[in-house]
């Protein structure tokens, strides 16, 4: 790849003592990143977002006013080429469901290290989906087939090849994407479609746990 | 053997307090929530309303210009006194917007208009009635006084709330507010008095029952907005209680738990590790209690197999560890059954392979994964430390040995262990599930 490109990130988390800390460590850990602004309301990030235009958004899924599943809503159609990443302490199915199908790209948990944020970030700049151990877990419980489940409507969505299920898997498991691809044989980038692939199905999919989990946070 | 982690991430405390945050949020959710059930219920206006502002909050809900909902509504008076009829349910059932929303201009125009509107509406009314002959003359105007007489008391009731809600019960033209009740109520009383002398002909008793049924029905229609208040008084009064006794509830758990952690955080701030091991374990104590399956947040507590799922079990031996070697043990579990006793073998063993890796791998985290499938258990345990190479590992060392491989084969599973020198270890646990006769 030619020169790197900067990425600009805005934070948006209610707790400015949580905004500061990211801002100094991302400010801190590296020079791909550049911290360009920060909000602390669902207004006042709409605002920023469409004002500066961001390449990532890091989101706090719990505010007031509807969260980040809010700030998606009202910010994701006008502004599509801007990329959110959720991040939370919370590790409830729903709120992670919710905020994946409102349309984030990511969901990391604040608990992560510095530089796995920094990976985070700058691999959903890239375009492609970062998925936290728990998110993995989620999402391979709600396609998992149990007896008695609702008939599949759409297999082209609601159904995960083995592949993608064995990459969840090593997710899961807790193991980095070049990990995965040694494990698997299989290239870095590969395991980058089949996770890009895995979350158009989350968001798309009407599987019930899916649909049921983001309902639970009213969101469909 | 191993450093403790050099540095606690400001994430890591942030996340802790974050924590404490986010019940806020919640109290302050379920507060709005109650109050305000959804924002797309019906409000009566307050301003710019002709009878009692029905019209205007209909208009607002379905997003059409007023006019159209009230020339529909005149409209609807033709047909027998549907609209009549229906404003007036909706205006008994409807609530006004709050006394503090922001109001809407209205113009002159608009106000001419909708007057004009309740006249037409109200000659379409009569108008109808007569000419298609299904209520005579003396009926309709009776009764078209006597609603005149029930509007004005409760045009007057819905003013009073508000002035109540202002703060001042008697400012503002009390004895004109007494006045248009007054004469509301004179409304009422003589329409039902042209009705009864519209039925004089009848025999004396059945004239004096109707007379009692008659007055009955005046009063109850003039005190219509009074019992209405009443009724919805007590409702808030109801859903404020709940809301207190919610708050205490919470305030309580959080005194208990989280603010005693803080305080202790505070005197362990030259201790990193320390204070690392009491943020993960009050961590770990919020969220069960928030989003655990006895927790807070779960509706129904009975629903989960409290304590006696593998998950559960999983989350405890975890638990346990982080709290005794002061690091992370990140552990996903994807499905769930009950345990048995070939399960709990898996679970101390999976225990044991943790407290090896955070004895011996010089990491601050492990991963844990299990997974539930028909036919089997598979738990695997993986740290990125040190590793080491199996047959170097002294005879005189158990744990590997026994606790982990005795173990599962013993109980009819298997082990897989993969490690080296400088690459990390990972144990994966392998356990057939007992055949359940279900």
């Amino acid at each position: 790849m030619s020169e790197k490109r900067l990425v600009r990130v805005y934070l948006v988390d209610d707790h400015s003592m949580f905004r500061a800390g990211v801002r100094a460590e991302l400010d801190t850990l590296t020079d791909d990143i550049e911290v360009i602004g920060e909000a602390g309301t669902v207004g006042e990030a709409v605002a920023g977002i469409g004002h500066l235009r961001p390449d990532v958004v890091l989101l706090d899924v719990h505010m007031p006013d509807g969260g980040g599943a809010e700030v998606l809503r009202q910010a994701r159609k006008a502004y599509p080429e801007v990329v959110f990443l959720a991040l939370s302490v919370s590790d409830a199915a729903e709120d992670v469901i919710a905020v994946i199908r409102a349309g984030a790209r990511g969901y990391v948990t604040k608990t992560i290290s510095s530089q796995e944020l920094v990976t985070a970030v700058l691999r959903v700049a890239e375009g492609d989906a970062v998925f936290s151990p728990r998110l993995a877990g989620f999402v391979l419980d709600a396609f998992a087939d149990r007896p008695g489940a609702a008939p599949i409507s759409d297999p082209e969505l609601d159904l995960l090849t083995p592949r993608e299920r064995d990459v969840l898997r090593l997710l899961a498991r807790g193991y980095a994407y070049k990990e995965i691809a040694s494990e698997l044989f299989i290239s870095v980038k590969t395991v980058e479609t089949h996770v890009s692939s895995v979350l158009r199905k989350t968001q798309l999919s009407n599987r019930y746990e899916l649909s049921r989990w983001a309902s639970d946070r009213r969101l469909v | 053997m191993w450093r403790a982690p050099a540095r606690v991430s400001i994430l890591d405390v942030t996340a802790a307090l974050r924590e404490h945050g986010a019940v806020e949020t919640d109290i302050e959710r379920s507060r709005t929530g109650v109050a305000v059930p959804g924002e797309t219920r019906v409000h009566r206006r307050r301003t710019g309303r002709a009878v009692a502002g029905v019209a205007g909050g209909v208009a607002d809900h379905l997003g059409v210009p007023v006019l159209y909902v009230r020339v529909a509504f005149a409209l609807l008076a033709a047909l027998g006194g549907a609209g009549v009829v229906a404003y007036g349910l909706l205006w008994i059932f409807v609530p006004q917007v709050p006394a503090d929303a922001p109001a809407p201009e209205v113009t002159g125009r608009e106000r001419q208009q909708a007057f004009g509107l309740v006249a037409l509406g109200a000659g379409l009314t009569i108008g109808a009635g007569t000419l298609s002959g299904t209520v005579n003359g003396w009926v309709a105007g009776a009764t078209g006084v006597a609603l005149v007489g029930a509007a004005l008391v409760w045009r007057e009731a819905d003013q009073s709330q508000r002035r109540r809600v202002r703060g001042a019960v008697l400012g503002g033209g009390g004895r004109a507010a007494m006045i248009r009740v007054l004469s509301g109520a004179a409304l009422v009383a003589t329409g039902i008095a042209i009705f009864l002398i519209s039925s004089i002909g009848l025999d004396q008793v059945q004239f004096a029952l109707l007379a009692v049924v008659a007055a009955l029905v005046g009063v109850a229609v003039i005190t219509v907005p009074w019992w209405l208040r009443l009724v919805r008084d007590l409702g808030e009064e109801r859903r404020a209680r709940i809301r207190t006794e919610e708050r205490a509830e919470i305030a309580a758990h959080l005194h208990d738990s989280v603010l005693q952690t803080l305080a202790l955080i505070q005197k362990q701030v030259d201790a990193p590790r320390e204070v690392l091991r009491l943020a993960r374990g009050q961590e770990r104590q919020l969220r069960s209690w928030l989003y655990g399956p006895s927790g807070y947040g779960r509706a129904s507590a009975a629903e989960g197999l409290a304590g006696g799922s593998l998950a559960d079990a999983l989350t405890r031996a975890s638990g346990e560890v982080e709290d005794t070697f002061a690091i992370k043990v990140g552990h996903v579990v994807v499905g769930d059954c009950e345990i048995d006793e070939r399960l709990m073998a898996v679970v101390m063993a999976a225990r044991e392979a943790m407290v090896n890796a955070a004895k011996h791998a010089g990491v601050a985290e492990v991963s844990v994964y299990a997974e539930v499938e028909a036919e089997k258990v598979t738990v695997f345990v993986r740290d990125r430390g040190k590793g080491f190479t199996p047959e170097e590992v002294p005879d005189d060392r158990h744990g590997l040995a026994d606790s982990i491989r005795g173990r599962m084969e013993r109980n009819g599973g298997e082990i897989r262990l993969r490690t080296a020198p400088g690459d990390g270890t990972e144990v994966q646990l392998h356990m057939p599930r007992a055949k359940v006769s279900t």
